[in-house]
């Protein structure tokens, strides 16, 4: 990148104070002078990513019929997608950041579906593979595209063992203020980076528990007197291909 | 650095004289909200740079606290059409591209972002001195 000669005096101290107070920790000192507001969309908002935390999922797959897709419409209100123009003569190539997947146990006949996003693993292939530097963990284990530093390779995709990213391939206008996305890059499952960053859950989950069925939860898996880390300790669950030590944030129960 | 400097004459000029705006280079429409304490002319050279370092705070380290939000631009920025709704960058009268069409800058924002504020208004912010130094070493170490 090619930057302009500016003459700007350089001040490494006020600068060093600066960026520390940025990168998170020092909330309080750095948060809210007298006049600043915060673009808060409700609920307690935070300076940066806490690389202390580690956002997850449980979700409870006994609760979730598989007639339910409010999470799915619901993610794609909240992060506009599911629209675009072509998508239906091409369902297989359509954008897709959460769905239901069903399933049968051919021994028992037992049907059962459950919803499937990224699972934003501690350990992301889509990271590895990724040329640019894209795909990235966020330091509270949110893993996104950085869609300003994506070609479209879709390496990404590939690599996915969840099938979890998808493709945008035309043109797509009115996008959510909150959720840009545009042809030509990949997209994926944010976790409702925008809720969470202002103190929020994701979209999905909230809309699980109004008009769905309460089978999904949201929270910091490093806390332990977090409701998802004592739920975590009291019952069993599963991440989806754990043999592969992905370390998935989702995790699912009576799977 | 020439054309910086010819393009900072124009725009200054600019303001200077009011009068012949329309003759000597973009009419940049009125924002509503405070304005940048850097001064105009700072966020007119500047606005690029100021948008990539925020973006990449936003973007990768997840803090929503900066000054350069692209969401708030075209928030302040809004410009009503004969509707009274915003326009969008399609329309030659958007706050962007009255400058950029002049200059024959073409950038890719809003084929990803949405180029008109969202209703309900969000609470705008008052504006902080952007800082410039911080923000150039930062570019500079993101560059090499
Ligand atoms: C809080 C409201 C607010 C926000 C947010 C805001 N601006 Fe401004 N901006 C103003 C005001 C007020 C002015 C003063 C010019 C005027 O009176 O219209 C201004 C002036 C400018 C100018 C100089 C215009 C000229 O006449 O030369 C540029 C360039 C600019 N803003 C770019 C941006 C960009 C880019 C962003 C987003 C990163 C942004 N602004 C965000 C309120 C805002
Ligand atoms: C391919 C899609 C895409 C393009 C093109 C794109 N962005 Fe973004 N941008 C995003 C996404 C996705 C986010 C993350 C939004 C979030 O988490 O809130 C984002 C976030 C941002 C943010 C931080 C959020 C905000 O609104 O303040 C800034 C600043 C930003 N982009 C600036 C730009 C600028 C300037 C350009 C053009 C030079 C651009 N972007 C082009 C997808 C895009
Ligand atoms: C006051 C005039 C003016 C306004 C208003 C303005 N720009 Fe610019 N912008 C420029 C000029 C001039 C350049 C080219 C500078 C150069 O090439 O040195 C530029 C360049 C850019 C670039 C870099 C483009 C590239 O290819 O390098 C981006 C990104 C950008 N502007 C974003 C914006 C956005 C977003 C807005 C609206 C929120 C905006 N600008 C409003 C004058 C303006």
């Amino acid at each position: 990148m090619i930057l302009p000669a500016l003459n700007f005096p350089k001040k490494p101290a006020d600068m060093n104070r600066r960026d520390f107070l940025k990168s998170g920790g020092a909330v309080a000192t750095l948060a809210l002078a007298p006049g600043v507001t915060l673009m808060a969309f409700g609920g307690q908002a935070s300076a940066a990513a806490d690389p202390g935390k580690r956002w997850g999922l449980l979700i409870d797959v006994n609760k979730c019929p598989s007639d339910c897709s409010a999470c799915v419409s619901a993610c794609k209100v909240e992060n506009g997608w599911g629209n675009d123009k072509h998508a239906a003569d091409h369902p297989e190539a359509a954008p897709q950041w959460i769905r239901k997947v069903s399933l049968t146990d051919k021994s028992t006949g037992r049907e059962f579906a459950l919803p499937v996003m990224c699972q934003h693993c501690e350990n992301p292939p889509c990271v590895d593979v990724c040329p640019t530097n894209a795909s990235f963990k966020r330091p509270d284990g949110i893993v996104l595209v950085d869609k300003h530093r994506c070609i479209g390779c879709r390496y990404c995709m590939m690599a996915c063992p969840y099938k979890a990213r998808s493709f945008v391939h035309e043109d797509v206008t009115d996008q959510k203020t909150h959720a840009p996305r545009g042809k030509g890059t990949v997209e994926s499952c944010t976790l409702c980076v925008h809720r969470v960053d202002a103190g929020g859950a994701p979209a999905c989950v909230e809309a699980c528990n109004t008009t769905g069925n309460a089978a999904m939860l949201f929270g910091d898996l490093n806390d332990p007197d977090s409701e998802i880390a004592q739920a975590l300790k009291a019952y069993p669950s599963v991440a989806i291909r754990d043999d592969l030590g992905l370390n998935p944030g989702v995790r699912y129960s009576n799977l | 650095m020439k054309r910086l400097f010819v393009l900072l004459m124009l725009l200054a000029g600019l303001s200077a004289a009011p009068v012949l705006a329309g003759d000597l280079g973009p009419v940049v429409p009125r924002a509503s909200g405070k304005p940048h304490p850097e001064g105009n002319e700072f966020w007119r050279i500047n606005h690029m740079l100021l948008m990539v370092h925020d973006r990449d705070q936003t973007m990768r380290l997840g803090n929503r606290e900066v000054q350069a939000s692209l969401a708030e631009c075209v928030d302040c920025h809004a410009v009503k059409g004969a509707d009274g709704a915003p326009v969008s960058a399609e329309d030659e009268r958007h706050f962007c591209r009255t400058c950029h069409d002049y200059v024959a800058v073409k950038i890719d924002c809003f084929q990803c972002h949405n180029s008109r504020p969202e209703a309900p208004k969000q609470a705008l912010r008052t504006p902080e001195p952007a800082d410039m130094p911080g923000i150039l070493a930062y570019l500079k170490e993101a560059g090499e």
